[in-house]
């Protein structure tokens, strides 16, 4: 973004690449499979690169305002300054935290989420999904995430995404509105479970293994994580993948 | 004559009983801060029209919804019953309506029947589900004691209100058909014709010979009716029923912006803001005040909206059924959060309701002073009810706020919990300190000492 400005232009679109999306190993491979996706549909995109900072999601919920404030705060500074007025991330918290929180503090901008990006792309013929790809007749399931889904009300652009692949969606007993948290919002990514029978991603893989998928398509970075590490513990790993939704794309793409 | 005064003299004391104890609970519900709310009426009357009177979301479930309609719906209809029942009670009249109304009087008589007919199945159903079949929602913890003899009770006083309803029908019917009727306007022999005691009034009463006793027994029903309403009305401020007249305005001033958005602070914005700042000028008078308290602590500092909300709460537990910490076994249940909630400020109204001078917080005590909202303390707060453990549990998944059919947000006071625990207590799950700091200093939520932009490596090596 700094090297555009310098240059005195504006790229059509923000990527917010997030916390996970920058340091998580796992979390890596999906903001590298929607740059690859980005490129391929030639979108002109940019990123904060080192000046962005956590957008203070996990903080909040934690109860730590001051901290929130301070790199939120920051964060609509450095947006502003660069007359930042749409931004794609790929962390449903993220889209969350600078859509619905990020106006109070004085940052307005639009913000999609890289699912409801993918299928723009696809609408508006800027990307085009290879046909008999990889997928094809596979059974997939799609795990909601809280602040995609029930929390901001994205249930289709993911599940188009999905049948655009032409696979055989199953969708899990808790989809949608009433679809089971993954365990790791509200800040629980960062602390261990409190005293209880079981873990949640557990009682999540638990339902998506049932449904006799051997794709779980997610479209969090919290929730791939958490979601792997319930695959792990039934020892499936084998069995059962946890990808992220443009990952998906990719591979089928062979990009 | 002696009726009439009786009737009035009941009337006026189970209103006065009643109506005190509903200003007392709008008193507690005011003891909450204010709010600034959007003001979107338009959408808030929707709101109010489709969820609490259209009972929409309860219609996610879809069986026990339809049993929960009859019994709602034959409880507003018999309120229109009432009008007459007052007319009666008050001017010594008998179906006073029945001789202006004619057929349509038969018409509204004969939809109550029937609906009373319904709930009165709806209520064994819910009588077995609640007592023999093993619906978590119904057995955890938080309803053992009066909660779960409270969602009896009122499945028995609807039965009552059946009975006595019935009887007060059905054997007038009976003596209509002898032409002993005394309703006004009920002629000589013949039949009100509803739809229900037309047949069973016979039924159940027509063996009885005894004009005294059909007569009796029709008082008797007439009294019973009016009497169990007027119980019902007294028990509504003490028990979840109060729900069916607090869902409304629970319905209507729910949150409006998205579930996403944490209220903002101010207060925390505007210094963080101006300590960032450089040209900022030093602002000492807000440095001067005593430490300021952020969160919620005790029921003063929650809004007035969460404690409306407490005392909306149907005990349902549809909340806790859906919410993911419940089901994989931790402490934290929504709908205890909201119980808790209104357990403390119950303490709280009473405590207030002595006046003692003891209960006047010892920084507060001046000369004469006397009991107020404002200098309260009583050594107790709402951590006393909720514990930690229940707190740090919360995914803040929203899944409690899909579920609530009368639009409670369990999750609100949770955070302001949350709030109290990390900025004014300084405490909180160690595991989130480091989280805290990494932010704080690197702005990532990992201390990671690699660059932000590190990954665009990878890309590259693609
Ligand atoms: S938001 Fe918290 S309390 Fe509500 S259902 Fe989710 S985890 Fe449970
Ligand atoms: S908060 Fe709502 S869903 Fe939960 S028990 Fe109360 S009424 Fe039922």
């Amino acid at each position: 973004m700094a090297q555009l400005a310098a240059e005195g232009k504006a790229a059509e679109v923000l990527f917010w690449v997030g916390c996970a999306g920058s340091f998580d190993a796992r979390a890596q491979k999906v903001t590298v499979a929607f740059c690859k996706i980005l490129n391929e549909a030639k979108v002109d995109f940019a990123i904060l690169g080192t000046e962005e900072s956590c957008t203070g999601d996990p903080a909040r919920r934690a109860g730590n305002e001051f901290v929130f404030q301070m790199t939120a705060l920051q964060n609509v500074e450095v947006l502003n300054m660069y007359g930042v007025k749409k931004i794609v991330t790929a962390c449903p918290h993220c889209f969350n935290t600078i859509k619905n929180e990020y106006p109070d503090l004085g940052g307005n901008y639009e913000v999609i989420h890289h699912t409801q990006f993918i299928q723009d792309l696809i609408a508006d013929g800027r990307l085009k999904i290879q046909e008999g790809g990889v997928f094809e007749g596979k059974k997939i399931t799609y795990h909601d995430s809280c602040y995609l889904g029930r929390v901001n009300g994205v249930y289709e652009a993911p599940r188009s995404i999905l049948e655009s692949l032409d696979n055989d969606l199953v969708e899990l007993k808790r989809s949608r509105a009433n679809g089971l948290c993954c365990g790791a919002g509200g800040a629980q990514m960062f602390k261990e479970d409190e005293p209880g029978d079981k873990r949640i991603n557990t009682e999540r893989v638990e339902e998506a293994i049932n449904s006799g998928a051997s794709i779980i398509a997610a479209n969090c970075p919290f929730c791939i994580t958490m979601l792997s590490d319930g695959v792990k513990s039934f020892d499936k790993q084998e069995e059962v993948m946890v990808f992220d939704l443009a990952e998906l794309i990719v591979n089928n793409n062979k990009l | 004559m002696l009726a009439s005064i009786i009737f009035i003299l009941i009337t006026a004391g189970a209103f006065y009983f009643a109506g005190k104890k509903f200003m007392k609970i709008r008193r507690n519900i005011l003891l909450g801060k204010e709010e600034v709310l959007i003001q979107d009426s338009s959408q808030r009357i929707k709101n109010t029209f489709l969820i609490a009177f259209g009972q929409k979301k309860m219609f996610k479930r879809f069986i026990p919804a339809i049993f929960h309609f009859f019994i709602y719906a034959a409880f507003l209809l018999t309120q229109i019953e009432l009008i007459e029942i007052f007319i009666d009670g008050i001017f010594g009249q008998h179906r006073f309506f029945y001789n202006y109304l004619g057929g349509f009087y038969t018409f509204i008589i004969s939809i109550i029947e029937i609906l009373s007919v319904l709930a009165f199945v709806a209520t064994l159903i819910f009588l077995i589900r609640r007592n023999l079949l093993k619906i978590p929602r119904f057995h955890k913890p938080e309803m053992n004691g009066w909660p779960k003899l409270d969602g009896n009770i009122i499945l028995y006083l609807e039965i009552l209100l059946l009975i006595f309803v019935f009887t007060m029908n059905g054997t007038d019917e009976v003596l209509h058909q002898r032409g002993l009727s005394h309703a006004h306007g009920a002629q000589g022999i013949g039949s009100f014709n509803f739809a229900i005691s037309d047949f069973m009034g016979p039924f159940l009463f027509g063996g009885i010979e005894s004009e005294t006793t059909l007569h009796l027994l029709e008082r008797v029903g007439w009294w019973g009716h009016i009497l169990v309403v007027f119980a019902f009305l007294n028990y509504l401020p003490i028990s979840k029923h109060l729900h069916i007249i607090l869902a409304f305005p629970n319905t209507y001033w729910a949150k409006l912006s998205s579930r996403g958005q944490m209220a903002n602070m101010p207060e925390i914005m505007n210094e963080v803001k101006s300590m960032m700042d450089p040209n900022a000028a030093f602002d000492d008078t807000a440095m001067s005040e005593e430490i300021p308290e952020f969160g919620a602590k005790d029921i003063f500092d929650l809004s007035w909206r969460d404690i409306l909300g407490a005392y909306t709460c149907t005990e349902c537990g549809r909340c806790t059924s859906v919410c993911p910490a419940n089901i994989t076994g931790k402490k934290l249940s929504p709908r205890k959060i909201m119980m808790d909630i209104r357990d403390r400020v119950e303490e709280v109204g009473l405590n207030l309701d002595t006046g003692k001078i003891e209960f006047i917080s010892p920084t507060k005590k001046e000369e004469g002073a006397t009991l107020s909202s404002s200098n309260y303390e009583d050594g107790k707060n709402l951590f006393d009810y909720i514990q930690k453990e229940e707190l740090h549990a919360c995914t803040t998944c929203n899944a409690c706020v899909e579920a609530c059919p009368v639009m409670i947000n369990p999750l609100e006071p949770i955070l302001k919990l949350r709030r109290y625990e990390i900025l004014t207590e300084s405490a909180g799950p160690s595991d989130w300190v480091p989280m805290f700091t990494s932010i704080e200093n690197t702005g990532s939520v990992w201390a990671i000492p690699d660059a932000r932009d590190k990954w665009t490596e990878l890309l590259k090596e693609d």
